[in-house]
Order: structure tokens, then C-alpha cells, then sequence
């Protein structure tokens, strides 16, 4: 174990590094123009092991624009707590200079503004670049990928998943956990696991008819790195048949297992490891929780909930690092282990601004070989954005983009209300750009997306709301699913994010009247991303690509309609 | 985030039913607990449930059970409109005192188990199953 000294010893170093290296420097080094790869990519390599995490890049090849969430309410012990905070009081609690580079990367206000000065970021041939620099000066790294990779995009669609995994292939991951991954449905999951040529980890994840462990997904796998005996134990989405369709994997049951996650973490310890990694996509306050309860993980590479945090948050003797989404960040991890003990860590959260790394040419000419059948649809304009609207999703309660969403099935579907699911992925469109069917589908792309169109009661309006609002606001973790609350068109709400299942959500308005919603009385609700066999109706793409044909151009006013008490 | 008019119906039904019974359910789970124990005081610890934080499926639940040294295990779903789900016996040739099923539930709640021991005190593990509408995951 570590003793509280080495840990304060580790994190004193990581924040001179901090200092030295990049965090707070990169405002003046921006001011100067002198925002340089070696500056972003600047590390003194320390201890003997290297970890490289990626995760939740959502089929993101090519640089995009992302707004991190200006609402991330957390409840009960995590209120207020990382990654609970967002804005101003980020950039206060990690010394962020107002208008610097990581002002722009890591919280949503002025985006885009900073977005003119600072560019897209992300895309895996920089992501690339990185990779092979950290490899140059440890060459033995191990590149972990957190999962949702193969999800996203109109390639990967169509492709279905092997666009990415043609270009995640050059990058040589040692191993890798899942989510979306799954809505590909289980037959092709596993066509393309059987394929890999790195490790596909799950030890929560089960054959559901026997109730035990899945025999395509192993627990864990062994690494020989620095002379350091590594195992890295997958933890992959726990709540995928419930937050996703269940009939498109029938044979898989996950859950988040903690007790068979300690007895995975014992089983390696008796085999010999000394570094214990768990690659998890559990979301970071489950993974905070877990870290709680089992002990003997060394460090948490953390996933799902999209979290870009600059320094690792410790749990006992456990490291939670968080690598941001959709390509944005690379975590790189350096690693003290001697006498089968991690003694001291060094971290940093490398953020890809594309206009500063170097792209990689060979993964460039493989990510454009993938798009290349596809670019006359990629690339057709289908509206512009108004010179007052940012097209974004990040947030807890609304984004301009489920804004525009809604209002096209309202309109396109002649509903009342309407309903959008909360996923946390999707990249941002600047005001004044063109919308093209590649951004549409970027926040639309899914194996289920038909766009329902069905009465519900207000009471079972009601009952929706609460149930999503207890997945994302419940006090325990362990019962928190990610994701953010469903996004609503046609009606306002006011919430309390504190009170229990039931009694969360009130005042429901329908907009167009302005009359409370009577729950006896029947609505017409238009949504999509049904989880529920059969559904029926257009896919989303369809209905939106109409709408912002129609309409032009596309403004959207800020929504006042959720009432939030309690934050 | 959809429904067809069975799964509403069915929703609709599940929840009147569970609105109209928590008092007799709540009796029924005292009832149940007393002719097991016959009122005796009931401990912690010594007893492990698994179950689900959130069941993937409310119809088709699996469970754990495991108590060292009990000599029978009462468990009970304790929102159900019957909340008895079985005792399991174990004789002294047993190997162990574990036992593993699959439990319907109606709804978000409770699942409790109760051991008795070979010296005659009881001992009790209980964990909140959620059954939920699901939808939106990150």
C-alpha cells in the first residue's frame, strides 16, 4: 500500500510538473502564439511503467469542436464534488487562467469565441502523434481504450464499427472494454473481438442465460511492462440492457459486480501482479464508489460519463484518472511500482488541439480511406447555424442541439411534446457554420433510430421523468446509470434533483398552452432511441435533415423551460 | 425512450397493483419474518445477498444467497403481492450453506434475507433491487 507520504509526494511532483510543464502555462503560451506540440506533449518521464488512456471517442476520426457541460450536478456526497463542477469554479479549483487554451478545452463558457482562436480538437491521427511520442520514450506504454469507440458516426454506421476499428488498429491498444459497442448488435460484437489483435476485457460481463462469466470477454489479461508484472481488468458498461436495446445482445448480462471485481483483483495479486489497472466504463462516480469498496486496484482509468479532469482524484489507495471524450484528451500515466507496490504516479491530460499535433500520415490516409466512399454524403450541406446559436448537447437538463431535435420532431411529426434521450455524446457546431449531414449524424448516429410517434397520459409523462431523473440524480451511485436527463420539447418542468423517485419532477407545462399537464389527459409525444423492440417510424437523421432543409438556417433560443431546484 | 401501448399497459397495471398493496405486503413480510424467527432478535453480518442494483430484466431476477453455518435461509421479495420466495433447508451433509434462484419482481424494491444459524440466532442481509423503465445510457 501507499503511504499517505508517497502519495503527497507523487502529487506534489505532479503539480511542479503542472507548473512546468503545461497546465497553467498554456493561456500565456497561447497569448504568445507559441502553443507548440513539444509544450502540449512535454513530460518528464518518471517510475518505470506507462499508462496511455483513450475512451468514449464515439467513431470521432477528424477533429471536431466539443463543448464540455455548463450543468453537471452531482447529489448526496458528490454534490459539489469532481467532476461536479463546472465553468468558473473549475478553472478556480485547477488554477485555470481565464482565456487560456485549457479554458477552452475544459469548461463551456465563451466556447465559441475560444473555439476561433483555438480550434477543433481531437482526431486520432494527432491522437496518433501522441501516442507515438509517449512510445518513443517508453516504448513499452500500454494503450488502454476505455470503450464507446465503435459508435458515432455516419461511417461507423454504415460501416458498421469497422471504419474504427480500422484506425484504432494502427494506434496497437493492449486492450480495450465496451458499451455502445454492443448496439451493434452481439453477432457482429463479436465477429470483430474474435478479429482483434489486442485483448477484449469484461469481467462483468456475463452469458445471461447461465448467469456466468461470458466466455468471449476475459476478465483480465497480464502485462510484462518495465519489468513489472501489469494485469488490467475490464469493466465494461454495467447497465447496458437497461440503458440500451437488451434484445440486440440477449446472450450477455453485465452488471457491476463488485464482489467478482474483488475476487478478480485477489486472483491477479496471488498470480503475481503488482501493478493492478482496472479499465472501466462505469462512469466516474460508480467508479468512485467501487474504488470504496474493492480494494487493491492501483488506478481506475475511468470512462462513460465524458469527465476531462486534470488531475487524478485518490480513493484510498486507488487513482481515478479521467480522459475526457470524443478524442479530445489522452491521459499518459506514469508509474513508481517496485516491491510490488505502486510508490508514486505522474500524471497529465494531453489535449489534442489538431491545429497544434501533427497529424500522423499513415493513420491520416487510413481514417480518409475509410471516408473516402462515402464523402459525397458526408460532405452535403444541409443548413447553417445562426450567427447567436452554438449547436451543442453536453449539460444536464438541455443543449441547443436536442433544442433543434425536438422542435424537428414537434413540427416534422406533429406532436405535443417531444422527447430526446440524454447521451452525453455529440460534437459542437460554432455559430455562422455549415451543418452538414457528417454533423447530423454525429449526434444522431445509432443502431436504433426510429422516431416514434405515440399518446402517453401526463401521469405517464410523469412517471418517465422520474424514473430517468432517479438514473441520473440517485444518491447512490451504484444506482445512477450516466447520461443526462431526458431532453424535453413542447413542455416545461421544474425539478429537485434532491428529493426521492416520485417526487423530483413537478409543474409540467405544456408550452403551446401554457395549461399544466393534466395527467389524466392523453398527449401526442414524438422521440426516438426507443430501447424497446419494433419500434416504429422514420429514422431521427431523416426527420432532422428535413427540418434544418426547411428552415435554412438554424437559431436556437436559450431554453428556459426546466426549472432546477436544488443544485 | 418509447413504449408501445402493452409495455404502458402493463406499467400502468404493475403500478396500481403496487399502490394498492403496500399495507397488506408490509404484513405479509412481517408475518413471514416472525414464523421464521418466532420474533427472535435478528443480527447482521454472517450473511451475504447478491443481487442486482438495477434488474435487467424485473421478470427474471438472479440472486445469491450465502450464510456459513445457517441451517436454513428464508428469503423474501418484500414488494411483491407475495413476497415469499422460498426457505432454503440445509441438512448437516451439506457442503454449503449457499443457494442461487431467480426471483420476479414487481417493482423497485427491497429483497431481504434472513439465515438462521446453527445455534439458533438469525441474522439478516437486505438490498435495494431497482426495476426501471431504462432508456438513455452515455
Amino acid at each position: 500500500m501507499i503511504s499517505r507520504r508517497d502519495f503527497l509526494q507523487a502529487s506534489m511532483a505532479a503539480s511542479a510538473l503542472v507548473g512546468a510543464s503545461g497546465f497553467g502555462n498554456w493561456g500565456k503560451l497561447a497569448a504568445q502564439q507559441t502553443l507548440s506540440q513539444n509544450d502540449l506533449l512535454d513530460f518528464d518521464t518518471y517510475g518505470n511503467v506507462s499508462l496511455i488512456h483513450v475512451t468514449d471517442i464515439h467513431a470521432q476520426l477528424k477533429p471536431i469542436y466539443f463543448r464540455e457541460p455548463e450543468v453537471n450536478l452531482g447529489v448526496g456526497s458528490n454534490k459539489g464534488a469532481v467532476p461536479h463542477i463546472t465553468g468558473a469554479d473549475f478553472r478556480k479549483a485547477y488554477g485555470i487562467d481565464d482565456g487560456s487554451s485549457s479554458h477552452y478545452a475544459l469548461t463551456y463558457n465563451d466556447f465559441s469565441a475560444l473555439a476561433q482562436g483555438y480550434g477543433k480538437m481531437g482526431g486520432m491521427d494527432r491522437v496518433s502523434t501522441v501516442v507515438n511520442s509517449i512510445r518513443a520514450a517508453r516504448p513499452d506504454a500500454l494503450l488502454l481504450d476505455g470503450g464507446d469507440t465503435w459508435h458515432g458516426s455516419y461511417t461507423c454506421y454504415h460501416t458498421e464499427g469497422q471504419d474504427v476499428v480500422n484506425v484504432m488498429n494502427m494506434l496497437k491498444p493492449d486492450a480495450m472494454t465496451f458499451h455502445w459497442e454492443f448496439t451493434l448488435g452481439s453477432g457482429r460484437v463479436r465477429d470483430i473481438v474474435n478479429e482483434l489483435p489486442f485483448a477484449a476485457l469484461g469481467q462483468n460481463i456475463f452469458d445471461s442465460e447461465w448467469d456466468e462469466p461470458a466466455e468471449d470477454f476475459a476478465p483480465y489479461k497480464f502485462f510484462e511492462r518495465g519489468g513489472v508484472k501489469v494485469a488490467v481488468i475490464g469493466q465494461a458498461f454495467p447497465y447496458m440492457p437497461i440503458a440500451n436495446p437488451g434484445w440486440m445482445f440477449p446472450e450477455y448480462s453485465f452488471g457491476i459486480r463488485d464482489q467478482r471485481m474483488q475476487e478478480m483483483v485477489d486472483e491477479v495479486r496471488a498470480a503475481g501482479a503488482e501493478l493492478v489497472v482496472c479499465l472501466s466504463h462505469n462512469g466516474f462516480d460508480v467508479d468512485k464508489a467501487m474504488a470504496g469498496r474493492v480494494t487493491g486496484i492501483d488506478v481506475i482509468l475511468a470512462g462513460h460519463t465524458h469527465d476531462a479532469l486534470p488531475e487524478p482524484v485518490i480513493v484510498g489507495d486507488t487513482i481515478i484518472i479521467a480522459s475526457g471524450s470524443n478524442g479530445k484528451f489522452v491521459s499518459r500515466v506514469d508509474l513508481d511500482v517496485r516491491d510490488g507496490k505502486m510508490m508514486g504516479f505522474r500524471h497529465k491530460l494531453i489535449p489534442i488541439f489538431s491545429d497544434v499535433i501533427e497529424p500522423d500520415a499513415e493513420v491520416t490516409a487510413v481514417i480518409d480511406e475509410q471516408r473516402a466512399p462515402f464523402e459525397a454524403e458526408l460532405s452535403e450541406v444541409l443548413g447553417r447555424t445562426a450567427d447567436d446559436t452554438t449547436l451543442y448537447r453536453r449539460g444536464n437538463f438541455n443543449g441547443s442541439w436536442d433544442d433543434l431535435i425536438c422542435d424537428a420532431l414537434i413540427q416534422e411529426r406533429e406532436a405535443d411534446i417531444a422527447m430526446s434521450p440524454g447521451v452525453r455524446w455529440g460534437p459542437s457546431i460554432l455559430p455562422g457554420q455549415d451543418i452538414t449531414r457528417e454533423d447530423l449524424w454525429n449526434v444522431t448516429s445509432m443502431t436504433y433510430p426510429n422516431a416514434y410517434r405515440t399518446e402517453m397520459t401526463g401521469e405517464f409523462i410523469h412517471t418517465i421523468m422520474e424514473d430517468v431523473a432517479d438514473n441520473l440524480f440517485n444518491e447512490d451511485p451504484y444506482y445512477q446509470q450516466g447520461g443526462d436527463m431526458v431532453r424535453v420539447g413542447g413542455m416545461g418542468y421544474r425539478i429537485d434533483i434532491n428529493k426521492p423517485i416520485g417526487e423530483r419532477v413537478s409543474n409540467l407545462t405544456l408550452l403551446k398552452t401554457g395549461e399544466a399537464i393534466d395527467p389524466s389527459k392523453t398527449y401526442m409525444v414524438a422521440g426516438w432511441a426507443s430501447v424497446n423492440e419494433g419500434t416504429e417510424g422514420p429514422p431521427i437523421w431523416d426527420v432532422v435533415e428535413n427540418y434544418i432543409k426547411r428552415i435554412g438556417t438554424v437559431s436556437v433560443a436559450p431554453n428556459t423551460s426546466v426549472d432546477v431546484a436544488g443544485a | 425512450m418509447s413504449f408501445t401501448r402493452r409495455d404502458t399497459l402493463r406499467l400502468a397495471i404493475g403500478s396500481a397493483v403496487a399502490a394498492a398493496i403496500p399495507f397488506k405486503v408490509m404484513a405479509d413480510v412481517d408475518a413471514d419474518v416472525a414464523a421464521f424467527t418466532g420474533g427472535a432478535e435478528i443480527g447482521e453480518g454472517g450473511i451475504t445477498l447478491v443481487a442486482p442494483e438495477i434488474a435487467e430484466n424485473g421478470n427474471t431476477v438472479p440472486i445469491e444467497v450465502d450464510a456459513p453455518g445457517a441451517v436454513a435461509i428464508l428469503v423474501l421479495a418484500t414488494g411483491n403481492p407475495t413476497p415469499a420466495v422460498g426457505t432454503f433447508n440445509f441438512g448437516p451433509l451439506a457442503g454449503a450453506q449457499q443457494a442461487s434462484t431467480r426471483i420476479r419482481l414487481a417493482g423497485t424494491q427491497d429483497v431481504l434475507a434472513i439465515a438462521q444459524m446453527a445455534d439458533g440466532t438469525f441474522v439478516q442481509a437486505r438490498q435495494e433491487v431497482k426495476v426501471t423503465i431504462g432508456g438513455c445510457g452515455g
